[in-house]
């Protein structure tokens, strides 16, 4: 099989045994790689019911096909293990370089299992591979980890680490590679610490062979003319970043502040992508092979570093009412150095904010420190103290649902299985909103990113406030997605690039047959896939819902007003067009037609 | 009637963020963005008062047309 190396490394960190072992022909047929691989070698070999902290628990870092090979934005690798802080299987998703670079030591994947003794990194250099002592790392943070390392290893290494949030098992922690890339969301970090294994550092000198290397830079020429042509991945993105969503989401009057009581921000302007490139940007910054390079380099202080996302510049700025963009800029890179999720971490703090609104959190708890919506003085060192668990930072640290339910107000938590939502009111956009209530990690936008049908007019634009047609394009945008979260490609390319597209890509790396249809249909076995797992570890049907304010409290102002989210309509039409029962359980027939029963 | 114009993104490049415009009665968005210099092709998103609309809908005293080049992101 080309376009994979065929290999991978299964590394016990209680034993310190290291193997090279290889790759299941009909599982990389059937589940491509990345997501949708790593998830049905994970389900195969760990119990669901697994507590995630322990020793017998497993994760795993899987590239796809297209990683590392000649396709645009052929960047990315997935983190699958079981999430501590939703339950649900976890596939944290990353850019930046360490994807291809293990690719080029000559693996697709790494399983990770046990638990070291001490803290531990391993050193992936081609074909030498060695569990090191990580012990000076230990409460190190992610810049200083990863310079320490190259200087250890070779300076051309890529690493990925975990910093003190991660080692502390914050439930919000993330893994880091490049400093500044985030596998952020669903407290895979956190797994990471579970198993005192601080970073993996990697360096890799070969190539990646492929299936047609014609056919490949024939498919590679054919869609970079369509991302260069393509408004947003040509030139919204290269422009402005994510952050040229702030004044479009908060126009539509969907752009939660406050914790989603209001639903747009009066002083948007000043967190916008606009204000970021006029105020405070460097230059752009790309991943491996990609040709959109939507990253910021901005001024932190006297020095520079990557800067904040749309999702970040939401949850840090109007979801706790504040508009200081350079402070935003400063807590993102306070997250990146403790390797928190920065939008558990805003959303967190958003819902702590509330309930001292509330009167609920008192001044006694809080060390000094504010927590009032506006507020951005605290937030930076809020950020520390979740990192370090201190104080009142070991509560946030477990995330805005055990939070805000310690209180006895988890109906306050702005989440879906317990991960916190990001920044569009679903609300105002009823198609998000059965995406994030069906999504399988709980409460995220880019496992069928409905903003782009229902907002930014890709490929068509649809009415935000109507349910009628969303389950069917919802469930497309998500099997698409599961494909090519399982390919290894960014998810940005699909503003320009179609299924039929991503197919070509497999077929010339791979030597497979797919067409856009075969290649829906594995992303569908993917997502049903991931929901029998969720539903063997325990996460209930009726979790597939939304916050109460969202479904029960109308928009108070704005050009959203009136509505709430209508997934009583949307969730039956939505089970019903992905052959589940009404309770949204897979059928047998249907997973039969999967080839997964 | 006067309409308040919002740009965002490139349209902002030699021409402003907010303005208001003074346009006759009965005019459609397409005549408005005549007077803004920008060529409706290139507008990707249209709002009205924060609703997505068409360049041949008519426009009513006070309005905010709010207009977007493609942007996109997530």
């Amino acid at each position: 099989m080309r376009g994979y190396t065929c290999k991978y490394l299964r590394i016990n960190l209680t034993t310190k045994e290291i193997k090279v072992e290889f790759l299941d022909k009909n599982n990389a047929e059937n589940f491509i790689g990345g997501r949708g691989l790593g998830t049905k070698m994970y389900m195969d070999e760990v119990d669901p019911k697994i507590d995630p902290f322990s020793p017998d628990n497993k994760i795993l870092f899987v590239t796809g096909p297209v990683t590392g090979i000649s396709a645009p934005a052929g960047s990315r690798y997935m983190v699958i293990t079981k999430s501590p802080l939703s339950g649900t299987i976890a596939s944290s998703n990353s850019g930046g370089f360490w994807g291809p670079e293990l690719k080029f030591a000559g693996y697709d994947l790494i399983v990770l299992e046990g638990k070291s003794e001490k803290p531990a990194y391993i050193y992936v250099n081609n074909e030498h591979v060695e569990i090191r002592d990580a012990s000076h790392l230990w409460g190190e943070v992610v810049s200083k980890t990863t310079d320490t390392l190259k200087e250890e290893t070779d300076p051309r290494a890529k690493v990925l680490t975990i910093g003190p949030a991660g080692e502390n098992l914050s439930l919000i922690a993330g893994i880091m590679n490049e400093k500044d890339r985030a596998a952020g969301r669903s407290g895979v970090g956190a797994v990471m610490g579970s198993k005192n294994l601080k970073a993996i550092v990697v360096r890799g000198t070969q190539k990646v062979e492929v299936f047609d290397k014609d056919k490949l830079k024939e498919t590679y020429k054919v869609a970079l003319a369509k991302i260069k042509e393509d408004g947003i991945t040509g030139s919204g993105l290269p422009t402005y970043g994510t952050a040229v969503l702030v004044n479009i989401i908060n126009e539509a009057g969907m752009f939660p502040a406050n914790n989603f009581q209001k639903s747009s921000f009066s002083n948007a302007e000043d967190i916008s992508g606009e204000t970021l490139a006029e105020k405070h940007l460097i230059k752009n910054t790309a991943c491996y092979g990609c040709p959109i390079a939507c990253g910021r380099l901005v001024h932190i202080g006297d020095g520079e570093g990557g800067g904040p996302e749309y999702e970040t510049i939401w949850a840090f700025g109007s979801d706790l009412g504040i508009n200081d963009l350079g402070e935003i800029i400063y807590t993102n890179q306070m997250c990146n150095e403790m390797g928190i999720d920065t939008i558990s971490a805003g959303s967190t703090l958003a819902v702590a904010m509330e309930l001292y609104q509330m009167g609920l959190i008192k001044d006694e708890e809080l060390d000094g420190l504010k927590l009032e919506f506006g507020d951005s003085g605290s937030m930076t060192e809020w950020m520390k103290r979740i990192g370090l668990k201190e104080g009142f930072g070991a509560k946030l640290a477990m995330g805005s649902y055990r939070l805000a339910e310690s209180y006895g107000h988890s109906e306050l938590s702005m989440t879906v299985k317990k991960l916190e939502m990001p920044a569009y009111d679903p609300r105002g956009v009823q198609g998000q909103g059965l995406n994030y209530a069906t999504s399988n990690r709980g409460g995220c936008h880019v496992r069928g990113y409905m903003i782009s049908p229902e907002i930014l007019a890709h490929p068509e634009q649809l009415d935000r406030f109507a349910t009628e047609g969303k389950a069917t394009w919802t469930k497309i945008f998500q099997d698409l997605t599961a494909a090519i979260d399982s390919l290894g490609f960014c998810l940005f390319t699909s503003f320009a690039l179609g299924a039929d597209d991503y197919a070509a890509f497999l077929n010339a790396a791979t030597g497979t047959k797919h067409d856009a249809a075969s290649l829906l249909k594995a992303g569908e076995r993917i997502y049903n896939l991931e929901k029998l797992y969720n539903l063997e570890a325990g996460v209930k049907p009726e979790e597939d819902t939304l916050p109460p304010r969202l479904l029960n409290d109308a928009i108070e102002e704005g050009a959203s007003k009136g509505m709430v989210n209508k997934l009583d309509i949307l969730l039956p039409e939505y089970y019903s067009e992905r052959g589940w029962d009404e309770k949204g359980i897979p059928t047998e027939s249907k997973l039969k037609e999967l080839g997964i029963d | 009637m006067v309409i308040e114009v919002r740009l965002f993104a490139t349209f902002r490049i030699n021409r402003f963020k907010i303005k208001k415009i003074e346009i006759p009665e009965g005019s459609i968005c397409k005549e408005l963005l005549y007077i803004v210099g920008i060529d409706h092709n290139d507008v990707s998103i249209l709002m009205i008062n924060g609703i997505h609309s068409n360049v041949l809908d008519k426009l009513k005293d006070k309005d905010i047309v709010s207009l977007f080049p493609p942007v996109g992101g997530g």
